[in-house]
């Protein structure tokens, strides 16, 4: 209504600093609006906090690109005797050394925003928001000096945390996740990552990088909801490479030990039997819950998933109350990505403020998953093409190393394509194992937006020597049965 | 009878199985003529002795070194001083170079294809003559040919140069780390070569006479020369060698190269152990019997004009790659040509090669991706008002630890205001621009435009997300 409206401190409150809420806020500021932010880190129940940015700032992406680089370069030691570089051994990684290095240049991250919102004029409150009614939030600060911020539009942006087994027996007490990893003063020495995620395999991953024993336990299979054949080549190559796994095992104990030690006691299904082993850390990764709880959405009836808990919203960001919206990882059916929270939060501002009518698109997302061995994909896998049964050829490379001076490495890179059988055969899908997986699948990922044709795949010439370039190449389809290996140039 | 005859010293193996698999009797006749300092090699051609696959390795080489150095800060311990052995590394080089010579000539005999030693030219129609390295002859007919005889470096014409220089003919399999080098010229084979050199540690100056890498887009050659610059290769710039002299023989030697300004008078000395000189290459068109057969030739470049089906003058005699007048001298175009004129020829296609908007890398120290137009060319084609150009810094994350070369890496893309704003030049200098590129280059194959590429989201944290 005019007073509402009248009486409404900001035309919009984004709660929750992260890529989507901050995107949007700062969009919003540009178009001359009155803009808030509400950011609050719950500490973990290890007691691990951090500042303004998000998931993806301190305890995601790039503390995670940082650590997968640091055992990149573990690799890159190895090769580098190979190609006349005189290394003495033994070579040593310090923990410590790496953990201040990414903790110091996330910290300048936390800074950077803040001095962004400065500049664009947005008001920070560094406070934990729920709802009163449905224009106002009551912020309290960690001392617990609450206040309170009404605006016309209200963007729910406050991401996702760890989840926790809690019917686990010493899961909540002893074990840490991806939250507390990065923080980590100490190395986290012999370690077992639970859970079949990316999170999981990307951490297990640079763990083994950088030394450390470190194993990995799934219930069933590797990266649900990815191609499941790229999901074994990427467990595969992380078994060559170093890294322990204790397959359809689930963990039914953790106990402390004098040591201070943590036993863990384990059920193998395949064997029917029990296990157990001591490590350093145990770090839960089996999915995260959207951030809720403190919010008070049934106060103003915004409207969540039963099973998921994660908000509703429409084709607009909308929720079930006209005003509220959510974009990121806590909304239902979406991505979490960081790059489309962010996509989603400038969008919503310009329809909102920007007399725009552009609606967000979620289809072709392109990702890549930083395991050792780095899988990038946009579009749908072999599996998904089945199910729309759709009559589609599955193209595919298996090239093997092209790190072609160290014979002891023997590694299978994968191109796939898959596109329709029909005439025009549109590309639906492109998955690629390699190197650099996401600088590959980049460009590839705009060519599908703009509805690439196997055809036009198959015109464009080659950039040489690179990975990439075998995508131009592919020709040997799965229905044909024939061997997709390739030996050498 | 034979149905064709390739005269190759460039790699088109692909082509070659290709005509094999129609069950056509294929020959392939390769010799490569000796360096001025002696050198040879075996079966593949450029790209695989001499070219992109020895030069990609070298600069892989090169690259490990400042991962080395980066690898401290990312918790990585080892003793301070790490030198590179250049022996190791051309070994190895070398060794991967031998067992791909081996793999083609066992892919030729798997596919039936005659494959000869012998240097061929045109004796008369239909026929050409082999000499094999000890002088013996014979001669060969085919119903068609196909010349594929690629380049070779360029010499300056200077007393000293074929002497006491070394081209990159002779870089790759050097059996003893060159030192102290100068390199002559400003081509992409000048800076890749300096660049790596550089990277492993070597003193490395760069003669250049005028501009830097003439023929791509200069705002970023410029570019690339203040990171090489700023990462201690010395540039010495419109000045040309006119004589080499040597001081003193040996593995590397002690050479003296005078040089004078192209700007007025001024003479300069300066002492090197190697002199590389990477000024150019030229057609080996010249002595291989074409004007025996007809084929016309650019009189001035030696290179051979051919249609859009890469078909010469003479209807039974056809041409790629390097050799081609106004084409690309890229593998993969070639291999492209190849494939599809045999395709053409045998199993009723009718795709043509397409030459337009092919991607590029230059593998420098920073390197560089590119694809379709330069800004300067847009402009010239276009006129600057009709187009439009968004550019960006970025700093590549792993390049935030080690704290080096902020703002160095740079993208931009061209577009054209009249056309929907088609995006029709793509430029991006950073760490695996051929991987970023590559898919770029697939969308823009496609039309992509400006409005589709700011709809493409991101994959984060990766380079290329700055482009879309």
């Amino acid at each position: 209504t005019c007073e509402q409206a009248e009486a409404n401190e900001y035309d919009l409150l984004v709660i929750g600093g992260g890529s989507g809420g901050l995107a949007c806020a700062k969009e919003a500021a540009q178009f001359g609006r009155k803009v808030a932010v509400l950011d609050y880190v719950e500490p973990s129940p290890q007691g691990t906090k951090w500042g303004l940015g998000g998931t993806c700032v301190n305890v995601g992406c790039i503390p995670k690109k940082l650590m997968h680089q640091a055992a990149l370069l573990g690799s890159a030691l190895k090769d580098a005797q190979h190609y006349g570089w005189n290394i003495a051994q033994p070579v040593h990684h310090t923990w410590s050394l790496m953990a201040q290095a990414v903790q110091n240049y996330v910290k300048s991250l936390n800074w950077g925003h803040r001095v962004q919102l400065q500049d664009k004029k947005v008001k920070y409150f560094n406070m934990k928001g729920s709802f009163s009614d449905p224009y106002t939030i009551r912020g309290l600060t960690k001392a617990g000096k609450e206040t309170v911020v009404t605006a016309e539009n209200i963007v729910i942006a406050t991401g996702g945390r760890p989840k926790y087994p809690t019917h686990i027996a010493g899961a909540l007490e002893y074990g840490i996740t991806s939250d507390d990893l990065f923080w980590l003063k100490k190395s986290p020495g012999k370690t077992l990552v639970v859970g079949a995620s990316y999170v999981s395999l990307e951490c297990a991953g640079f763990l083994t990088g950088i030394g450390l024993d470190t194993t990995v336990m799934m219930r069933s299979i590797p990266l649900r909801g990815f191609d499941q054949q790229m999901a074994s080549l990427v467990t595969e190559h992380m078994e060559s490479y170093g890294t322990k796994f204790l397959k359809r095992c689930f963990p039914t104990k953790v106990e402390k030990l004098e040591s201070n030690r943590l036993q863990v006691t384990w059920k193998n299904t395949d064997l029917g039997t029990e296990e157990t082993d001591s490590f350093d850390t145990v770090m839960w990764a089996v999915g995260r819950a959207p951030d809720t709880e403190a919010l008070n959405l049934e106060a103003v009836g915004v409207k969540t998933n039963s099973e998921t808990g994660k908000i509703v919203v429409d084709a607009s960001e909308a929720t079930s109350v006209p005003h509220i919206y959510a974009i990121g990882d806590i909304t239902e059916g979406r991505p979490e990505l960081t790059p489309t929270a962010i996509a989603a939060g400038k969008l919503l501002a310009q329809r909102l403020f920007g007399q725009s009518s552009e609606l967000m698109d979620y289809d072709n997302v392109p990702t890549t998953v930083f395991t050792p061995l780095e899988y990038g994909c946009v579009g749908l896998s072999e599996e998904m093409a089945d199910l729309g049964a759709l009559q589609f050829h599955l193209i595919q490379l298996h090239a093997l190393s092209l790190n072609v001076l160290r014979k002891d490495l023997y590694v299978m890179y994968c191109f796939q394509v898959v596109c329709l059988r029909e005439r025009e055969q549109r590309i639906l899908g492109l998955h690629f194992i390699g190197p650099n997986a996401g600088e590959v699948i980049q460009g590839f990922a705009l060519g599908i937006k703009c509805g690439a044709t196997y055809p036009q795949l198959m015109k464009t010439i080659g950039i040489h020597p690179t990975c990439a370039e075998e995508i131009t190449k592919l020709h040997i389809t799965k229905r044909s049965g024939l061997d997709a290996t390739v030996t050498g140039c | 009878m034979t149905v064709w005859l390739f005269l190759c010293k460039s790699f088109i193996i692909t082509k070659l199985k290709e005509a094999a698999k129609y069950e056509k009797k294929v020959m392939v006749l390769d010799f490569v003529t000796p360096t001025p300092l002696g050198n040879s090699w075996g079966l593949g051609g450029t790209c695989v002795n001499v070219g992109c696959i020895p030069k990609k390795l070298m600069h892989q080489a090169a690259l490990l070194g400042q991962a080395l150095e980066d690898s401290r800060k990312f918790g990585w311990q080892f003793t301070e001083e790490v030198k590179h052995n250049w022996m190791t590394m051309t070994e190895s080089v070398q060794n991967y170079i031998g067992s791909l010579n081996w793999g083609y000539r066992v892919a030729l005999r798997e596919k039936k294809v005659t494959y000869e030693n012998a240097y061929g030219e045109f004796v008369g129609p239909h026929t050409v003559k082999a000499t094999n390295k000890r002088g013996v002859e014979k001669l060969y007919t085919a119903e068609r040919f196909l010349i594929a005889t690629g380049e070779r470096p360029r010499y300056l014409g200077i007393p000293g140069d074929k002497e006491y220089c070394i081209s990159s003919d002779d870089l790759f399999s050097l059996p003893y780390c060159p030192g102290k080098t100068l390199v002559v010229g400003a081509s992409y084979v000048a800076l890749e070569c300096a660049g790596f050199l550089a990277g492993l540690g070597l003193d490395v100056t760069v003669m250049v006479r005028s501009i830097l890498l003439r023929g791509f887009d200069q705002d970023i050659a410029n570019k690339i020369g203040e990171y090489m610059e700023g990462h201690g290769i010395n540039f010495i710039r419109e000045f040309v060698p006119i004589k080499v002299e040597q001081i003193e023989e040996g593995t590397p030697g002690r050479l003296k190269v005078i040089a004078k300004s192209t700007k007025g008078n001024q003479i300069i000395e300066g002492e090197y152990n190697t002199v590389l000189l990477a000024i150019g290459r030229d057609s080996c068109t010249r002595k291989i019997g074409l004007d025996k057969v007809g084929v016309q030739i650019n009189e001035k470049t030696g290179k051979i004009p051919v249609n859009d089906e890469e078909q010469t003058n003479v209807p039974y005699i056809y041409a790629v790659g390097d050799i081609l007048q106004d084409k690309l001298e890229l593998t993969p175009v070639a291999i492209q040509a190849g494939r599809l004129l045999v395709q053409r020829l045998y199993a009723g296609a009718t795709s043509k090669c397409d030459y337009v908007n092919v991607p590029t890398t230059v593998f420098t120290p920073l390197e560089y991706g590119a694809c379709g137009y330069s800004e300067e060319t847009a402009v010239e084609k276009f006129g600057e008002e009709n187009i439009e150009v968004y550019h960006s810094h970025f700093w590549p994350l792993e390049w935030t630890v080690p704290s080096r070369d902020n703002n160095k890496c740079y993208a931009k893309i061209i577009c054209n205001i009249q056309d929907n704003e088609r995006v029709i030049g793509f430029h991006v200098l950073g760490p695996n621009a051929g991987e970023v590129t590559q898919g770029f280059a697939a969308a823009i194959k496609c039309g992509m435009t400006k409005e589709q590429l700011d709809s493409t989201i991101g994959i984060h944290p990766v380079c290329a997300e700055v482009c879309v």
